[in-house]
C-alpha cells in the first residue's frame, strides 16, 4: 500500500441553476478514485457553495495511482428523484508522483459536462503521500518523468540518451458497445473519457517500466496518440526517447536563459571532433533514397501494404556491417563499430527529438518515411494487441533499412501517425536519417545501450537530402583524394556533408563541394524532419512552404479500397515532393526543415499536405531557377505564353530573394577551386508518372539555363501546377511564418506571444469533382486560412508565426477539415542593431578560431582518436566552471565558432547575417518568488483607473507549441498535461451552429488546460499540441459531437527582466507562483 | 467551396475594439463588414472581403459568448473560459455599459418595465440609435437597477462594486437608478431643456444631501430612495411658505442681506418664490448662487423656526440642483 491520496473539496462558484423553482442549487460532490467514493455534505440553496470538506483519503497502490484519474462529480441533490449531475472534473495526479514536479494540486477547476460544457468552477486540493517501495518487481513506474518537449528540457542535463521507447494498449470503444444503444449520450461520452484517461495512465505506466528497464529516468519527446478505430476498437499508442536526466543544480541559474535556443557552440567545437568522417567509410548500398516506398501489387488478404519491396530485394551491406571504409583507419573503424554496435543493439535506433546539442549530429542523410495501408479488424484480445504491434514493427523496420541505405545508423526527428477512414487505416512513420557523433557515444557499460554525454542545451539539426527526380551525373573526380581529406567539419556545415558514399550513391543527387568549408561534398538540396540546428549557417530568413494535393479515388470496400489507396500513395508522395521542390526553388532556398507530410484518407479521396520551413543554407549551392519548357515549340502564341510564364517565375524568384533577404555571396568558381560538376546537370520534372510510367522523356536542354530546374509543360495539368506555384501569396509585410521552433534570421524576440487554434470545415462542390478543381479548392482553403490568420494577428506586426501546424481531416464525403495551431511571436524590428554588434563578436570568434585551428593539426595527427576523448570531460568541467563564474550569456553567445569557415571566407563573412545571437544578460541567479506582491504587478493594479477585476484571482497561463518562452526562463517542469475531452450537443442551432459549438468547445479546452496548469502551480504550457480534433455533425438532427486531445508540459517560467531585478540569492527554492496573478501582463 | 465552420480561438482572447464598437452599436455581421470596408481596412491590410467577413463573424461570436459574462462583470474577471488581460476586461465592461445620454434622457424617470421596453423603437427612431443598441442599454439600466434595488449604502459605490464600472459611469448609473426609483417627472416640457448630464448632476446632489447614505453610511434604507422620514420632515418646512409671517420675515432678511450685492435686485423681489423666471431676467449664475446662499442661511435669524438643520439640508440639495439647471 504505497500511497495515500488526499482530496479536499473547498468550494464551488457560478454553479448553474438546477432548481427552476428557487433559481438555486443544492450541490454536493462525489470524489471517486478507483472503486472508492466519498461524498461531501449537501450545501443547500446556493450557486456558490462552501463545502470546506474534510480530507478524503484514498489508500492505494502506486500502480493504481498511475493509471486512475481522480474523478470529481458535482451533483444537485434532489429529495424526490435522482440527483442530477452538474458536471465533472478529471484530475491526472501523475505530476504528484515524482518528487521534482508539483507537490500539490490546488485551485479552481472548470466543472465540465459533455453536453453542456463548462458549468461553474470547483476549488479542490489534492495531495499524495508516497511511501518508498523497494519492491523490484513492482508494476508501477512512479518517478519516471515525461516530457512532450522534443529537446532536452531546459533545466535538465542529459546524462545519457538511451533511445527509443514505444508501447500501445487497446480496448473496445465504449461508443460501439451494445450498451451504448440504451444509455444516454452523456453516459456514453463519460465512459469514453474515463476509459481513455485510464488507458493513457496505463500506457504511461508501461512506458515508464520500459524506461526503468533501460535504466533511464525520463522520456523526452513523448508523443501519445489515439486511434479511434470505430467498431474494431480504440488504440492508445505512444513513442518517446528514453533519457537519464540530471536536474541542473543551482548553477543552472547561471546559464543563459534559453528563450531562443542559445548558442553554446564554444563548448563543443566541431574542430575537435576526432572522427568526423564516419560517412566516408561505409560502403553504402546503391539504393535509391526513396523516402516513400510502395509496392502497388502487394495487397493481399486483408492487409495491403505499401511497404517497400525494393529494399528487401536489394543486397544490403549497410553501415552497420562493421565493414570499415578503407580510408578510415583502424581506430576510426573501431569507433564507428562501437557506435554502430551500440546503436544496433537497440532494436530501433530512433530518436523522437528534433533538437540536439551542437555537434551531436555529424551528418544527415535525408528524410526517410514509410507508409502502410491496413484493414482494421476487431481486436479480439485487448491484452495482446499483437497485430497493431506487428504493423508498427514492420514500418519501423522499413524506416531503419531506409536509413541504412542512406549510410546512416540512426533516425532523428522520428514520428508516427495514422489516418483512418471506415475500416482502412494508413500508418505512417517518418524521420531523418543521420550519423551521430561517435564522440558522444559510449558503449553501454551494462546493457550496451547508447550513451551520449550531452550538455544541457539542445541544438541540433540535419539535412534532408533530396530524393528522386533530379538526375545527377557524378563527376569522375578524384574521390580518393577527397576522402583522404580528413579534416574536421567546421560548424555550421558539417551536418550538410553527405553521409553516404558518393560513388555508390543511394539515389541520384547533384553533389558539390561544401560552399562553406570546401572540403566535403554536399547535396544540392536537403530535406529534414528536424529543427534547424542552432549552429547552422543560414543566409536570410526562412519561410513556411506547403505542398497541397488531392486525389480522387473510387469508393470501394475493404481490400479493393486498400489496394486503390496503396496504388495512389506513391504518386501522391511523388507529387507532394515535386511541389515542395518547386516551391523551394521559387523562394531561392535550398533546404527544408521540420518536414511533415500528412496523407489523409477519406471515402472518395486522398489528401496530402506537406509543411516545412525553407531556408538557404550557406553550405549548399545556390539553387538554380525554374525553367519552363514547352512541348510544342512551333506554336507562336504558345511560345509567347511560355515566355510570359517564365518571366513571371523569374520575377517571383527575384522578389522572394529580396523578401527573405537571401543574398548569398557571389563566388566565382575559380575561388571555389573545387571540381564543381560540369554544367551538365539536368533536371527534369516529370508530370505524372502515371502517364509516362517508366518512360523517361529526355529534355532538350538547349534552351535551359545550365543549372535551372526545368518544368516541362506538356499538358494542362502542368499548366495548372505552374499557376498554383505562383498563387502562393507571400505573407503581408511584417509577417513571417515557419513550422519549426525558431525562425532562421530572426533573433530578437519580444515576450508577447499569442497561441491560437483555427479550424475550418469546407464543403467541396458535390458533383463533377476533378483532381484539378479539388486541388484548387484545397489550395484556396489553405491560402485563405493563412491569409485570415495574418489579418487577425495584424496588430502584432512585426511578428512571426512559429510552429505552424496544419492537420487535415476528411470527416465526411465532401467535407474537408483543416485545423491549425501555431504561436505568433512579436520581435524587435531593429535587428540591424544586433548585426552591428557583430564586429566585436567576430574578432572574438576569430581569436578562438585561430586557437582552434592551431589545435586542429596536432589533433588531426593524433593517431588515436580515443586519446582525444578526455577532452570531453575536460570541456564539461570548463563548461561547469563558466556557469559557476556566471559569465554573462552574451559573452558566451558571442563565441560562436565559425572556425575555418570564418578565416577562409572572411572576404564575405560580413555578408552573412549572424543569426540568433540574442545577447542576453545571463547572470541570473535564482528564481523568483512570483508572489502577487511583485512590485510591478501591484503598481500596475494601483494605476488602473478602473476598480475592476482587482479581486481577480485568475492567474495568467501562457500556452505555446514551442519548447521555450521568449524573454523568459523555465525554472521548473511540473509534469505532463494530457487531456481528452468529448463534447456533444443536441441543440446545435441554439448554440450558434457548428462554429458556435466548436468555438466554445476549443475555448473550454484551453480553459481546462490552463486551470490544470495553474492548479499545479505553473504559469505556462510549453510544447503544447492538439493531437486530435475529430468533429462530426448531423445538422438534420441538430446534433454535433467533437473529440479533442491535447498535450503539453506544464512549467513555471520567470521573466528575464524579473530575474535581473531580483537580488542575488544563491539558493532560493522556487516558490510556486500560486494563483495570485503574479503575471498581470499578458 | 463554402466554409461551414470557420473559427479562430486564441489562448488570449482576441478583441478588436473597432469591431466591438460595431457590435455594441447593434450592427449585424454584414452591416459591420460593410462599415469596416468603408473604413478602408481592405486597402490598408491588403486582404480580401471573405477574410474580413470571417474575421467579423468570429469577433461577433466571441462577443456573444462574452455577453453572458458581461451581465455580471465580476464573473467576467473570475471566469476561466476567456483569458483576457485585466485592462482589456475593464475596457470591455466599460464599453458594454456605456450608454447614449440621449437615450438615458428619454428613459429617465420612467419605470424600467416591459412596457417601456416596447416603446424603445420610438426611442430608437428619435435618438438615431439602432434598436438593438437601445435594448442593450435599456437592459443594462434595468439590470443595474435590479441589482442595487435592495442594497444599502451609497448607490454609486454599490454600482461600482457590482459592475466594476469606472466611477463617473457608476455615478451616472446611480442617477438613473435614483430617477427610476423616485420617478421624478423629467419628461415635462418645462424640463425638456435639461440634458441627461444636468439631471444626473441633480440626482447626485439630491442623493448627496438628502439620502440616508449621506447622513449615516450604514443607513437602514436603500440609497436610491429619498428617505421617507426626510420627506415627512419636509412637511414641517411648509411653515416657511404657509406662514405668511415667516415668509415675509424671510424675504426681508434675504433682501437686506443681498442689497447692493446683486445687480438684478429689483427683479429679485418679484421672483422670490419661483426661480425659473430668473432666466428670463438674465440673472447671472453668480447672482443666483448668492441669492440661494442667502436664502438658505436667512432663516437662522427667524424666530420660531425650529427646523434649521432640515432646512439647510433641503436647501443644499435644491441649491445645487438649481445652479446646475440654471443655464441657457
Amino acid at each position: 500500500m504505497p500511497g495515500k491520496l488526499k482530496v479536499k473539496i473547498v468550494a464551488g462558484r457560478h454553479l448553474p441553476v438546477m432548481d427552476r423553482a428557487s433559481d438555486l442549487t443544492d450541490a454536493f460532490v462525489e470524489v471517486k478514485f478507483g472503486n472508492t467514493t466519498f461524498k461531501t455534505d449537501v450545501y443547500p440553496k446556493s450557486l456558490n457553495p462552501q463545502w470546506n470538506s474534510e480530507w478524503f483519503k484514498f489508500e492505494v497502490d502506486d500502480e493504481e495511482l498511475q493509471d486512475e484519474p481522480l474523478q470529481i462529480t458535482v451533483l444537485d441533490h434532489d429529495t424526490y428523484s435522482a440527483n442530477d449531475a452538474i458536471g465533472k472534473v478529471y484530475i491526472d495526479i501523475d505530476p504528484l508522483l515524482y518528487s521534482e514536479a508539483a507537490t500539490v494540486i490546488s485551485g479552481w477547476f472548470p466543472i465540465y459536462d459533455t453536453i453542456h460544457g463548462i458549468r461553474g468552477e470547483i476549488n479542490v486540493v489534492v495531495k499524495v503521500d508516497l511511501f518508498n517501495d523497494l519492491n523490484r518487481f513492482r508494476q508501477s513506474s512512479c518517478g519516471v518523468k515525461f516530457f512532450c518537449t522534443t529537446s532536452i528540457p531546459k533545466c535538465y542535463r542529459a546524462v545519457i540518451i538511451h533511445g527509443f521507447v514505444e508501447e500501445l494498449v487497446v480496448n473496445e470503444d465504449p461508443e460501439y458497445q451494445w450498451i451504448d444503444r440504451i444509455r444516454t449520450p452523456r453516459a456514453s461520452n463519460e465512459a469514453r473519457q474515463r476509459l481513455i484517461s485510464l488507458m493513457s495512465g496505463e500506457l504511461q505506466r508501461k512506458i515508464g517500466l520500459k524506461v526503468l528497464e533501460m535504466r533511464g529516468n525520463a522520456v523526452v519527446g513523448y508523443l501519445q496518440c489515439f486511434d479511434l478505430e470505430g467498431e474494431s476498437g480504440l488504440v492508445v499508442r505512444a513513442i518517446g526517447t528514453v533519457c537519464t536526466l540530471d536536474k541542473l543544480s543551482n548553477t543552472s541559474a547561471f546559464l543563459p536563459a534559453c528563450n531562443s535556443p542559445s548558442k553554446e557552440m564554444k563548448e563543443i567545437p566541431f574542430n575537435e571532433d576526432p572522427n568526423p568522417n564516419t560517412h566516408s567509410s561505409g560502403p553504402s548500398t546503391p539504393l535509391k533514397n526513396q523516402t516513400y516506398s510502395f509496392s502497388p501489387s502487394k495487397s493481399y488478404s486483408r492487409q495491403s501494404s505499401s511497404s517497400d519491396t525494393d529494399l528487401s530485394l536489394t543486397p544490403k551491406t549497410g553501415m552497420g556491417s562493421g565493414s570499415a571504409g578503407k580510408e578510415g583507419g583502424p581506430f576510426k573503424t573501431l569507433l564507428r563499430q562501437q557506435t554502430q554496435s551500440a546503436l544496433e543493439q537497440r532494436e530501433f535506433p530512433f530518436f523522437t527529438l528534433t533538437t540536439f546539442p551542437p555537434g551531436f549530429l555529424v551528418h544527415v542523410g535525408g528524410v526517410v518515411s514509410a507508409r502502410s495501408v491496413k484493414l482494421l479488424d476487431r481486436i479480439h484480445n485487448p491484452d495482446e494487441p499483437e497485430t497493431r504491434d506487428a504493423w508498427w514493427a514492420e514500418i519501423r523496420q522499413e524506416i531503419k533499412s531506409h536509413a541504412k541505405a542512406l549510410g546512416c545508423h540512426a533516425v532523428v526527428g522520428y514520428s508516427e501517425s495514422t489516418s483512418i477512414c471506415e475500416e482502412v487505416c494508413i500508418l505512417s512513420a517518418s524521420g531523418t536519417a543521420a550519423v551521430l557523433n561517435p564522440r558522444f557515444l559510449q558503449d553501454g557499460t551494462v546493457e550496451g545501450c547508447l550513451e551520449q554525454r550531452l550538455s544541457w542545451q539542445p541544438g541540433f539539426f540535419s539535412i534532408g537530402s533530396e530524393k528522386g527526380e533530379v538526375d545527377f551525373f557524378p563527376q569522375s573526380q578524384d574521390s580518393s583524394s577527397l576522402l583522404g581529406i580528413e579534416e574536421a567539419s567546421p560548424p555550421g556545415c558539417g551536418f550538410c556533408h553527405i553521409p553516404y558514399d558518393e560513388l555508390n550513391m543511394p539515389f541520384p543527387a547533384h553533389l558539390t563541394y561544401c560552399y562553406n568549408c570546401r572540403k566535403q561534398k554536399v547535396p544540392d538540396v536537403l530535406f529534414t524532419t528536424i529543427d534547424l540546428p542552432v549552429e547552422a549557417i543560414v543566409i536570410g530568413k526562412g519561410c513556411l512552404i506547403q505542398a497541397r494535393l488531392c486525389r480522387l479515388k473510387k469508393k470501394a470496400q475493404a481490400e479493393a479500397n486498400a489496394t486503390s489507396i496503396s496504388n495512389l500513395l506513391p504518386f501522391m508522395e511523388y507529387e507532394v515532393h515535386t511541389q515542395l521542390m518547386n516551391k523551394l526553388k521559387l523562394r531561392g532556398m535550398n533546404a527544408l526543415f521540420g518536414l511533415r507530410i500528412q496523407i489523409t484518407v477519406g471515402e472518395n479521396m486522398l489528401m496530402g499536405l506537406a509543411s516545412a520551413t525553407g531556408v538557404y543554407l550557406a553550405a549548399l549551392p545556390t539553387p538554380g531557377g525554374i525553367q519552363i519548357a514547352g512541348k510544342t515549340p512551333n506554336d507562336g502564341t504558345y511560345e509567347q505564353h511560355i515566355s510570359h510564364m517564365q518571366k513571371k517565375i523569374n520575377d517571383t524568384i527575384a522578389k522572394n530573394k529580396e523578401l527573405y533577404e537571401i543574398n548569398p555571396p557571389e563566388l566565382p568558381e575559380e575561388i571555389i577551386g573545387s571540381p564543381i560538376p560540369e554544367p551538365r546537370q539536368r533536371s527534369r520534372l516529370l508530370r505524372s508518372q502515371s502517364e509516362s510510367s517508366d518512360e523517361v522523356t529526355e529534355l532538350d536542354l538547349s534552351h535551359g539555363k545550365k543549372d535551372a530546374f526545368v518544368l516541362e509543360i506538356d499538358d494542362t495539368d502542368a499548366m495548372e501546377d505552374v499557376h498554383s506555384l505562383l498563387t502562393d501569396a507571400p505573407p503581408p509585410s511584417g509577417f513571417y511564418s515557419c513550422n519549426t521552433e525558431i525562425m532562421p534570421g530572426i533573433s530578437n524576440w519580444t515576450p508577447e506571444i499569442q497561441m491560437f487554434t483555427a479550424v475550418r470545415v469546407s464543403r467541396l462542390g458535390n458533383i463533377n469533382l476533378t483532381n484539378q478543381t479539388l486541388n484548387k479548392n484545397f489550395n484556396d482553403l489553405c491560402e485563405n486560412l493563412l491569409k485570415s490568420l495574418y489579418f487577425k494577428l495584424r496588430s502584432m506586426v512585426p511578428c512571426c508565426l512559429c510552429h505552424v501546424n496544419f492537420t487535415v481531416a476528411l470527416p465526411e464525403d465532401e467535407l474537408v477539415q483543416i485545423a491549425v495551431t501555431a504561436v505568433a511571436i512579436t520581435f524587435d524590428k531593429n535587428q540591424t542593431l544586433q548585426a552591428n554588434k557583430a564586429p566585436t563578436e567576430k574578432s572574438q570568434q576569430r581569436a578562438s578560431t585561430d586557437n582552434e585551428e592551431q589545435l586542429q593539426f596536432p589533433l588531426e595527427l593524433c593517431p588515436d582518436p580515443l586519446a582525444s576523448q578526455p577532452s570531453l570531460p575536460a570541456k564539461e568541467v570548463l563548461e561547469g566552471a563558466t556557469s559557476q563564474t556566471g559569465i554573462p550569456a552574451a559573452q558566451r553567445a558571442t563565441s560562436i565558432d565559425y572556425s575555418s569557415f570564418a578565416d577562409r571566407c572572411n572576404s564575405w563573412i560580413e555578408l552573412i547575417k549572424l543569426k540568433a545571437q540574442t545577447i542576453r544578460r545571463g547572470s541570473i541567479k535564482t528564481t523568483a518568488s512570483l508572489d502577487k506582491t511583485s512590485p510591478l504587478a501591484e503598481g500596475y493594479l494601483r494605476h488602473r483607473s478602473v476598480p475592476s477585476c482587482t479581486n481577480s484571482t485568475v492567474s495568467v497561463v501562457k500556452m505555446t507549441p514551442l519548447s521555450f518562452l521568449p524573454g523568459a526562463k523555465i525554472t521548473k517542469y511540473l509534469g505532463i498535461i494530457n487531456m481528452f475531452f468529448i463534447r456533444e450537443t443536441t441543440s446545435l442551432r441554439e448554440e450558434g451552429g457548428v462554429s458556435g459549438f466548436l468555438h466554445a468547445f476549443i475555448a473550454e479546452v484551453f480553459a481546462m488546460v490552463r486551470a490544470h496548469v495553474a492548479a499545479l502551480g505553473g504559469n505556462a504550457v510549453v510544447s503544447y499540441i492538439m493531437k486530435q480534433c475529430v468533429f462530426m455533425e448531423n445538422p438534420n438532427k441538430n446534433q454535433a459531437q467533437c473529440l479533442i486531445n491535447v498535450s503539453g508540459d506544464a512549467v513555471i517560467f520567470v521573466r528575464e527582466s524579473e530575474l535581473e531585478m531580483l537580488p542575488v540569492q544563491p539558493s532560493t527554492v522556487v516558490s510556486q507562483p500560486t494563483s495570485s496573478g503574479g503575471d498581470v501582463t499578458t | 467551396m463554402t466554409s461551414d465552420l470557420d473559427i479562430f480561438v486564441g489562448n488570449t482572447t482576441l478583441i478588436d475594439e473597432e469591431v466591438y464598437q460595431l457590435w455594441l452599436d447593434g450592427y449585424t455581421v454584414s452591416e459591420a463588414v460593410s462599415r469596416r470596408l468603408r473604413g478602408g481596412l481592405l486597402e490598408r491590410s491588403g486582404t480580401s472581403v471573405s477574410v474580413l467577413q470571417s474575421d467579423t463573424r468570429d469577433h461577433f461570436r466571441t462577443f456573444q459568448m462574452l455577453e453572458r459574462l458581461l451581465h455580471s462583470p465580476p464573473r467576467l474577471c473570475q471566469q476561466l473560459l476567456f483569458q483576457i488581460p485585466p485592462p482589456r476586461q475593464a475596457a470591455l465592461i466599460q464599453g458594454y455599459y456605456a450608454f447614449e445620454p440621449a437615450l438615458a434622457r428619454e428613459l429617465l424617470g420612467k419605470k424600467l418595465s416591459k412596457g417601456t421596453k416596447k416603446e424603445l423603437d420610438e426611442v430608437s427612431a428619435r435618438t438615431g440609435l439602432s434598436l438593438r443598441a437601445c435594448r442593450r442599454q435599456f437592459d443594462n439600466f434595468k439590470r443595474v437597477f435590479k441589482a442595487v434595488e435592495e442594497l444599502k449604502g451609497p448607490l454609486a459605490e454599490l454600482i461600482q462594486q457590482h459592475f466594476l464600472l469606472p466611477p463617473p459611469l457608476a455615478r451616472d448609473y446611480a442617477a438613473i437608478v435614483f430617477f427610476a426609483n423616485s420617478r421624478f417627472e423629467t419628461g415635462k416640457r418645462r424640463l425638456q431643456f435639461l440634458s441627461f448630464g444636468d439631471l444626473a448632476a441633480c440626482a447626485q446632489h439630491m442623493m448627496g444631501h438628502w439620502t440616508q447614505g449621506a447622513m449615516t453610511p450604514e443607513a437602514a434604507e436603500p440609497d436610491g430612495d429619498v428617505p421617507r422620514s426626510f420627506l415627512q420632515d419636509l412637511k414641517e418646512l411648509k411653515v416657511l411658505v404657509s406662514d405668511k409671517d415667516l415668509l415675509d420675515q424671510h424675504k426681508s432678511l434675504v433682501c437686506s442681506a443681498l442689497r447692493g450685492k446683486i445687480s438684478v435686485y429689483n427683479e429679485m423681489e418679484t421672483n422670490f418664490k419661483v426661480l425659473d423666471p430668473c432666466r428670463s431676467d438674465h440673472w447671472s449664475l453668480g447672482d443666483l448662487r448668492l441669492f440661494l446662499g442667502s436664502y438658505t442661511t436667512a432663516p437662522r435669524a427667524l424666530g420660531g423656526f425650529r427646523h434649521q438643520l432640515l432646512w439647510e439640508r433641503y436647501m443644499a440639495g435644491i441649491s445645487a440642483c438649481l445652479l446646475r439647471m440654471y443655464h441657457e
